[in-house]
């Protein structure tokens, strides 16, 4: 047995402690927000928080996501950081396919909880790993300067 | 009878505030300040999606709910590229542990060809075997995991042969998928003959895998009579229902498709979505379980065709302006084993082999070179681009050959009064459009200041070198399989006053569903929240084209549009009849819908009848609410015999402006800045359309510098992962990217409210960076010669490309201080 915190709600999994959380996540709790791209920490698409921190739940396994506060898309709403970054990121119509997005949510999130107000600089090597086929790349970039005004209108 | 609800625009409101609370987004969705909520098509609107993009809702295939007794699917792909399969046994295959059913070609009931056009892909591999990836069984197991375990335990035995993996070689030797095609205008050999100069040389482009985030997948589940439905990420719902059907031997009305949404396309599923269908398919029937596909990463990019690989020759002669009179081209598109779609692929390379440029008297020949490779196929842009790096190269060559800016020489070749018809004898419209949008960006950009900074730049840095280019992009639109312009819409409005339209495209994050639904709350009057769109699904409108050639929004706009007429029409007779009959009825003439209501009349006796009462009182009267919409493209024609015709309804144009700058000794290089101009005619949704043109670009500037596929020697893709195949990260981003769209040209054709089609186009901006990689390079020869750089431009090419250079140099240099 594996006890999971996902979104503030206890979980306990019948699975292997070598499970990828990415799987527990989806086809266990059947969370399926967090997205498979490529399962071998490449592309971001699975990203999700341990204790605010952006990991790849691909390649995480489930044994190391005990005892942590895990966050997904579908909790990141709670979170003040994480609904000024989904509200700029409607405001400026990023999404594409969507398919990469929950992913570069989750990155975008983390990044601010570190540093409030980041350098386009900060913003590449913060979120280089999170691949956008669609090329959104330019508004994730306005978006998350947007978000961050928010957070210093709103502090 | 039931009980029709009041549409008051509080109550509605109300109704969509506790919705929202409910779902918990909506203090997302109240607080949109730059995307407008009002959404008449020319408005920017937020993607009909956008909230479940942000949170995680929006659901993809794999993301579907299945029963618990659901199947899982894992495919036996061939290990080697050519030979024949002498022995497939699969005994401890079907005895591993979880494992429910496994089949091959002889449990195919119906057909076992799915070639999407012409014949010549199996379902499964029968006796040859023609690419490492092709599919020689499928298991289905209770699990992803036991699934794919058991495939590991297949014994194969293959008599192998030589692979031919030479699209060149392939087309000295004739093998070709299909037969070669000419198109000629005038005398090309006279016009050689008669040019001032003539530059002759050769290109190899590279090919690309789509990397759409989301994989190919499926979920198919049988229905109670001998049918199925299948969900499936899919650019062409008919022709997976077609191909589904077909290889049950069922017909068509027993299989429907459904397609919510795509995580990505681009060309990669339109025909190489099926045939994970078409074996899910096969299982569910099989088995009555509801059955998964979701290919890993890596077989998804061995088992699934690529954009072709091309190699481009040409040979063109120009007078002492630069000016082309004319020439020879012929490109070799390397179509892997199959037909798939490169008859109109390698069709479209040759389209567009002028770009934006008038050939003179030109003959374009292209051949389909068969090889041992997956199947190439659709990618945005469809061979187009391929055909134009043709030219792009050319005018480079010719700016050097002359000692011109590539600018000028452009410029003076661009279809023009008196040369404006194409070497398939389309005349080119809207050509001041095509030269203010030059003008305007060669101003905006500062191009001559910055030419000028450059070239100082260069004689200062014998190292980095900057190189600064801009190219054009003109695009036919229209699918040149002519029978394909066609689309269908249904449209019904409720008795509360909603509306939900239908139409035959699919969404895949190019808003495409946004836009329709803006043209329908713009026909009806009425608010974008009234108008929702549902699945697309061969159940609701038959017989659809697939979502491709950037012609979705012109062709299923115009469908909806029409439906929405047609609707209109009916209601506005009832209205004059049904409203006011004591006073001799509304006033026919002049009728309309507009901010919720019917407006009839002007002045003193204007009457408005809210929608909502509207429809009641025509739901009440028995008049129908519902239709179904149809729109073919007019005016398009093209004669293979004769290869001439008018294949395109428009062109879109475009350009960009690139700066880069390359470390000469490593061959490293950057992206400084990039400007882009794109006319999108009367833009439906500029947002959208700016997101296209963004996307398009990065897409196409990673086709041309990083993006490279690498087969071993044996025909195996060793770039098969985000670790080995390159595509555009955030790092790529230009640090500065300014991107607007053209106004004030309208389209001149009637297309959807004058507006054009974006998803192709810009994906052919990305040209300009590698023109710039060109002029970067050229400086260390003192701008005297254009080196030949074939792409993927990676790092390693520019630096060879910049060693050939300096060896050139320096051998001249000795020849020239050489005793005498
Ligand atoms: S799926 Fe985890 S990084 Fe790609
Ligand atoms: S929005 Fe499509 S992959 Fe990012």
């Amino acid at each position: 047995m594996v006890t999971l915190t996902i979104n503030g709600r206890q979980h306990e999994l019948d699975v292997p402690e070598q499970m990828p959380l990415l799987w527990a996540l989806r086809d266990v709790v059947r969370l399926t927000g967090t997205k498979f791209g490529c399962g071998i920490a490449q592309c971001g698409a699975c990203t999700v928080h341990l204790d605010g921190e952006a990991v790849r739940a691909c390649v995480t396994p489930v044994s190391q996501a005990q005892d942590r506060e895990i966050t997904t898309i579908e909790g990141i709403a709670d979170d003040a950081v994480g609904s000024r970054v989904q509200r700029a990121w409607l405001e400026l119509g990023v999404a594409q396919c969507g398919y990469c997005q929950s992913g570069q949510i989750m990155g975008a999130a983390a990044l601010l909880k570190q540093t409030a107000s980041p350098s386009d600089e900060q913003i590449v090597e913060a979120m280089d790993g999170n691949l956008c086929r669609c090329g959104t790349y330019s508004r994730i970039r306005q978006a998350i300067h947007r978000a961050a005004e928010h957070g210093e209108e709103s502090a | 009878m039931r009980t029709l609800t009041e549409l008051s625009p509080a109550s509605a409101k109300a109704r969509a505030d506790q919705q929202g609370r409910n779902k918990g987004d909506g203090p997302l969705a109240r607080e949109t300040s730059d995307i407008a909520r009002q959404g008449a098509p020319g408005t920017t609107r937020a993607h009909e999606s956008a909230v479940k993009h942000v949170t995680g809702r929006a659901a993809y295939i794999d993301d579907l709910q299945a029963p618990a007794d659901a199947l899982h699917v894992a495919l036996g792909l061939s290990p080697v590229a050519h030979g024949r399969l002498t022995r497939l046994d699969l005994e401890k295959v079907k005895s591993a542990p979880g494992v429910v059913d496994v089949i091959t070609i002889v449990d195919v009931p119906g057909h076992t060809d799915i070639g999407p056009v012409f014949p010549g892909d199996p379902i499964f591999a029968d006796d040859e075997i023609s690419y490492v990836g092709q599919c020689l069984f499928a298991v289905a197991a209770e699990s992803h995991q036991a699934a794919r375990r058991a495939v590991t335990l297949a014994s194969v035995e293959i008599d192998e042969r030589p692979a031919s993996l030479d699209p060149v070689a392939a087309a000295e030797r004739e093998e070709f998928v299909r037969p070669t095609h000419v198109q000629q205008s005038g005398d090309w050999q006279a016009a050689l003959s008669g040019a001032a100069h003539v530059i002759e040389s050769e290109q190899f482009v590279g090919g690309q895998e789509h990397f759409y985030l989301e994989g190919q997948a499926c979920l198919v589940q049988p229905t109670e009579d001998e049918g199925v439905i299948v969900h499936t990420s899919n650019q062409h719902p008919s022709e997976t229902q077609k191909l589904v059907a077909e290889v049950l031997d069922i017909p068509f009305h027993a299989v429907t498709v459904e397609m919510r949404r795509m995580g990505g396309g681009f060309g990669g599923k339109e025909t190489q979505a099926s045939p994970w269908a078409c074996i899910a398919a096969i299982i569910a029937r099989r088995t009555g379980r509801t059955t998964r596909v979701r290919l890993p990463r890596a077989e998804d990019m061995r088992a699934t065709g690529k954009r072709h690989p091309f190699h481009n020759r040409y040979q063109l002669g120009f007078d002492a302006q630069g000016v082309l009179q004319g020439g020879d081209i012929t490109v070799i598109g390397d179509c892997g084993y199959s037909p798939d779609l490169s008859e109109a692929i390698v069709d479209r390379a040759m389209f567009h082999a002028d770009n934006a440029y008038s050939l003179g008297s030109a003959r374009v020949t292209g051949h389909r070179a068969k090889t041992h490779t997956a199947s190439n196929t659709a990618f945005r842009g469809f061979g187009g681009p391929q055909g134009m790096m043709i030219i792009e190269a050319a005018m480079d060559d010719i700016a050097r050959r002359l000692g011109q800016d590539p600018l000028t020489i452009r410029k003076r070749n661009l279809y023009r009064a008196g040369r404006d018809v194409t070497h398939y004898g389309q005349p080119v419209e809207q050509l001041g459009l095509l030269h203010d949008l030059i003008a305007q960006l060669e101003q905006s950009s500062d191009y001559w200041a910055r030419r000028e900074a450059v070239v100082a730049h260069n004689a200062r840095n014998p190292i980095i070198k900057k190189g600064l280019a801009l190219t054009p992009v003109k695009f036919g639109i229209s699918f040149t399989a002519k029978h394909l312009n066609q689309a269908g819409a249904l449209l019904h409005v409720y008795t509360d006053g909603s509306v939900m339209i239908n139409h035959g495209g699919t969404e895949m994050g190019q808003g495409l569903h946004t836009k329709v639904c803006q043209v329908v709350a713009r026909e009806l009057g009425l608010d974008l929240e009234q108008v929702r769109i549902s699945a697309t699904r061969t159940d609701k409108v038959p017989n659809t084209s697939p979502t491709a050639a950037s012609s979705g929004a012109d062709l299923n706009g115009q469908a909806a549009r029409d439906a929405c007429l047609t609707l209109k029409a009916r209601l506005f007779d009832f209205a004059a009849e049904h409203f006011g009959a004591d006073r001799g009825g509304l006033d026919r003439e002049g009728m309309r819908l507009e901010a919720g209501a019917l407006i009839a009349g002007s002045g003193e006796a204007e009457r408005r009848i809210p929608w909502g009462e509207l429809v009641q009182a025509a739901y009440l009267s028995r008049i129908s609410l519902s239709e179904k919409g149809f729109y073919s493209t007019p005016l398009i024609h093209y004669d293979r015999e004769t290869a001439k015709g008018r294949p395109f309804y428009y062109y879109a144009f475009g350009a960009a402006v690139a700066e880069v700058s390359v470390d000469t000794l490593s061959g490293e290089y950057l992206v400084d800045r990039v400007d882009i101009l794109h006319d999108v005619g009367d833009s439906l949704n500029p947002a959208i359309d700016i997101g296209q043109v963004e996307g398009g670009f990065i897409q196409g500037m990673g086709w041309l510098t990083s993006e490279e596929l690498k087969w071993n020697d044996a025909g195996r893709l060793v770039s098969d992962g985000p670790a080995t195949y390159k595509i555009p990260a955030f790092g790529d981003l230009p640090p500065v990217f300014n991107v607007e769209l053209m106004q004030g040209h309208p389209n001149s054709q009637a297309s959807i409210y004058r507006s054009k089609a974006v998803g192709e186009p810009p994906f052919m901006l990305g040209m300009a960076v590698w023109s710039a990689l060109r002029d970067a390079l050229s400086s260390l020869v003192d701008y005297r010669e254009a080196p030949r750089l074939d792409t993927p431009a990676t790092p390693e090419r520019v630096l060879m490309a910049a060693e050939a250079l300096r060896q050139r140099t320096l051998a001249s240099q000795e020849a020239h201080h050489a005793p005498a």
